[in-house]
């Protein structure tokens, strides 16, 4: 791959667009996925006695659905991230493919 | 030549275990003793065949790229979940409750980060190793070397905390004495990997990883069953039952501080995103697709692993309190109608998640909790994951620091060669000789409180290899002096924090108190290697740095689109 083709890969509305919207999934799961475990973390520093909240009757806390729930969401953004890749940027990256190497 | 030697050194194998069991006399589980065994014959059989497959650098590496993302996804989850998530998470929730979460959930949430930050410019920019993908356009020589450091000391202390935890796990449940127990560790890890390279610890790997995602959800549905699958119920018992009462419910003493627990989180999170042997992995896949579905896979496993050592936490302490048994000097009373776990001296001492009153120990509450709910023969047969637990982990390691040894530092930078059946001579080995070098490190920290190694290999990795394999990935500016000498700084900060810190200054040198009180280091050393590694690489102004510059774009261009990169090789 020479660099006369990619600079001209480069300036293919295709590529740009896989690049852009790439970069915006990367940057927006990876901050909720700090979002969330680090605000559970800081929720375990600083805020114990809410965790150790009663959930209802029994000894259920409010702790336990929470840090169950940091794994659920941590497995469904890792659903999500596939979901979007799957649908968008093999497509794209394909398209750039067959556009500009035969021997692919 | 190789089938031989591999007879061979299973008949040694076996020799020393039936010597060892000739010397223990002591009577022992034989469910476990035969579930062994066949465990031990199916992997060899399967590196038999992985060895006939294996003949290019790319089958000893990647197993010729072929591995699909759910193969993947489990053989991940394989290299993940140690015997020390398995049975210390498990021993963790039933000496503290809820604290043992804070952990699986830190091992967990890693994962996200590798799959959005790295699976895809991984596959795409690597071949064999992540130092692959750091050197791709910066000066091989010293990043190469640099990713040797990284991942050699990440893989020593991960390597040393296994072995002694797998020596003194084998001669607990099956009479075997420490000395056997890490030499037959350390044969079986050699020809797995020596003879069958990355095909047959895939497949260990699988294995290992549905035998113990089935042995655990088969206890915790056994727990579920006892208790009408209310888990009102279950946590109820638990909080009668536990000497701790109610606090089990909520994070304890585990995480005192802000400051331990942000830098403790970002070990675990980061840390993840560094192990050489997980980032290996993704080359083993044929494509990015396949790379971001094994993810997927992975995460999900090991997730649900995690929730069921948390039932399975909780159930031992709901329901130990039948079998007094389980405990050393203890017998049971009943009081209101409610039988409690109490010292055989002393009535009033609850033994219910008492750390030592276990037999062997608190990492024993998963195995007695499979007597509990299944009886000898289930408890043989968990007896016999743990261990293949161990075994597929430390194959795992040994292959990616045979790795880094025979790709990044002979081939790369000693002997700058191409000849790829050279560079396998060399893994093979490399892999001889940390395999050794992993029994005799075994046998000297014996004695040794290696506790605080897991946590260290785990910072070593979030301050060493993640920042500059980030940084080289996705920072035009980036260069080979910046990453070098930053990520050098990160290194020694965090040998130096963890040596005076309460883990290795008190628990280990018996100072009687700690010259700082953080715990993991690594706030500090991460923060350390991003700041100097960015402020150098800025003011660098070298010929090599203009190079490091320039070389972004075709890198940049190749890790978004995976042209060019690496394929796989049809068998």
């Amino acid at each position: 791959m020479d660099k006369k083709m990619i600079e001209k890969i480069k300036s293919d509305p295709d590529f740009q667009k896989l690049v852009s919207e790439r970069s915006r999934v990367m940057v927006v799961l990876t901050l909720i996925e700090l979002f969330v475990y680090f605000g559970f973390i800081l929720m375990v520093a600083f805020n114990k006695e809410f965790l150790a909240s009663k959930l209802g009757e029994g000894v259920v806390t409010v702790g336990i659905p929470i840090g169950i729930g940091v794994i659920v969401i941590s497995f469904l953004l890792t659903g999500i991230y596939v979901y979007i890749a799957n649908k968008d940027y093999d497509e794209l990256s394909e398209k750039i493919k067959n556009k500009y190497i035969k021997e692919v | 030549m190789i089938s031989r030697f591999s007879l061979i050194m299973w008949l040694v194998s076996a020799g020393v275990i039936g010597l060892a069991f000739a010397a223990e006399g002591k009577t022992v589980n034989f469910v476990a003793i035969a579930m062994f065994f066949l465990f031990v014959i199916a992997t060899l059989g399967i590196t038999y065949w992985a060895a006939k497959k294996t003949r290019t650098a790319k089958d000893f590496y990647t197993a010729g790229g072929g591995i699909t993302g759910f193969q993947n996804g489990l053989a991940l989850a394989g290299d993940f979940m140690s015997a020390a998530s398995f049975l210390g998470i498990a021993g963790l929730v039933y000496t503290s409750g809820y604290d043992g979460l804070l952990y699986s959930i830190g091992f967990l949430v890693g994962w996200p980060i590798v799959m959005f930050l790295l699976s895809e410019p991984l596959r795409n920019l690597g071949k064999y190793t992540f130092a692959d993908v750091t050197s791709f356009r910066l000066e091989q020589t010293r990043i190469r070397l640099l990713a040797a450091i990284g991942s050699l000391s990440v893989i020593t202390f991960y390597l040393i905390a296994q072995m002694v935890g797998a020596g003194k796990l084998i001669q607990l449940l099956f009479g075997i004495p420490y000395l056997y127990s890490v030499i037959i560790v350390g044969a079986l890890m050699i020809t797995y990997v020596a003879f069958g390279g990355m095909l047959a610890t895939t497949w260990i790997q699988i294995i290992k990883a549905i035998l113990l995602l089935g042995g655990a959800t088969f206890m915790a549905i056994m727990v579920l069953i006892h208790f009408g699958f209310s888990f009102g119920d279950l946590f109820q018992t638990a909080v009668q039952n536990h000497s701790k009462g109610e606090s089990i419910m909520a994070p304890g003493g585990l995480v005192s501080d802000p400051l331990n627990a942000i830098s403790l989180g970002l070990a675990l999170m980061f840390g993840t995103a560094g192990l050489p042997h997980i980032l290996m992995r993704f080359f083993t896949v044929p494509n990015a697709k396949e790379a971001r579905k094994s993810v997927f896979f992975a995460t999900g496993f090991i997730g649900y692993f995690y929730i069921l050592t948390f039932i399975i936490g909780f159930g031992a302490i709901a329901l130990f309190v039948q079998h007094p048994e389980f405990f050393v000097n203890a017998k049971q009373i009943i009081v209101d109608n409610v039988p409690k776990i109490v010292d055989a001296a002393d009535e009033s001492k609850n033994l219910i998640g008492d750390k030592k009153a276990l037999q062997g120990g608190e990492n024993m509450a998963a195995v007695l909790l499979a007597n509990a709910v299944g009886g000898p023969a289930f408890m043989g047969f968990i007896s016999a994951v743990a261990f293949a637990t161990i075994l597929a982990v430390v194959a795992g390691l040994t292959l990616a620091g045979a790795s880094t040894l025979s790709h990044d530092l002979y081939a790369n930078v000693i002997a700058k060669t191409k000849d790829e059946q050279k560079e396998i001579q060399v893994s093979k080995i490399a892999t001889f000789v940390i395999g050794i070098l992993a029994i005799i490190l075994g046998i000297v920290f014996e004695k040794q409180n290696v506790a605080f190694m897991v946590g260290l290999a785990f910072a070593i990795a979030a301050s060493v290899n993640f920042p500059i394999l980030l940084l080289s990935i996705y920072w035009r500016n980036l260069t080979t002096t910046g990453a070098f000498w930053g990520a050098l700084a990160g290194l020694i900060v965090a040998l130096v924090l963890i040596v005076i810190s309460p883990t290795v200054w008190v628990d280990v040198f018996k100072n009687p108190e700690p010259i700082i009180k953080l715990k993991n280091p690594a706030i500090f050393s991460m923060a350390t290697t991003f700041i100097l590694t960015i402020l150098i690489s800025k003011i660098d102004n070298s010929k090599r740095a203009q190079e490091d510059r320039e070389g972004f774009e075709t890198q940049y261009f190749r890790s978004q689109t995976g042209i060019g990169a690496e394929g796989a090789v049809k068998h």
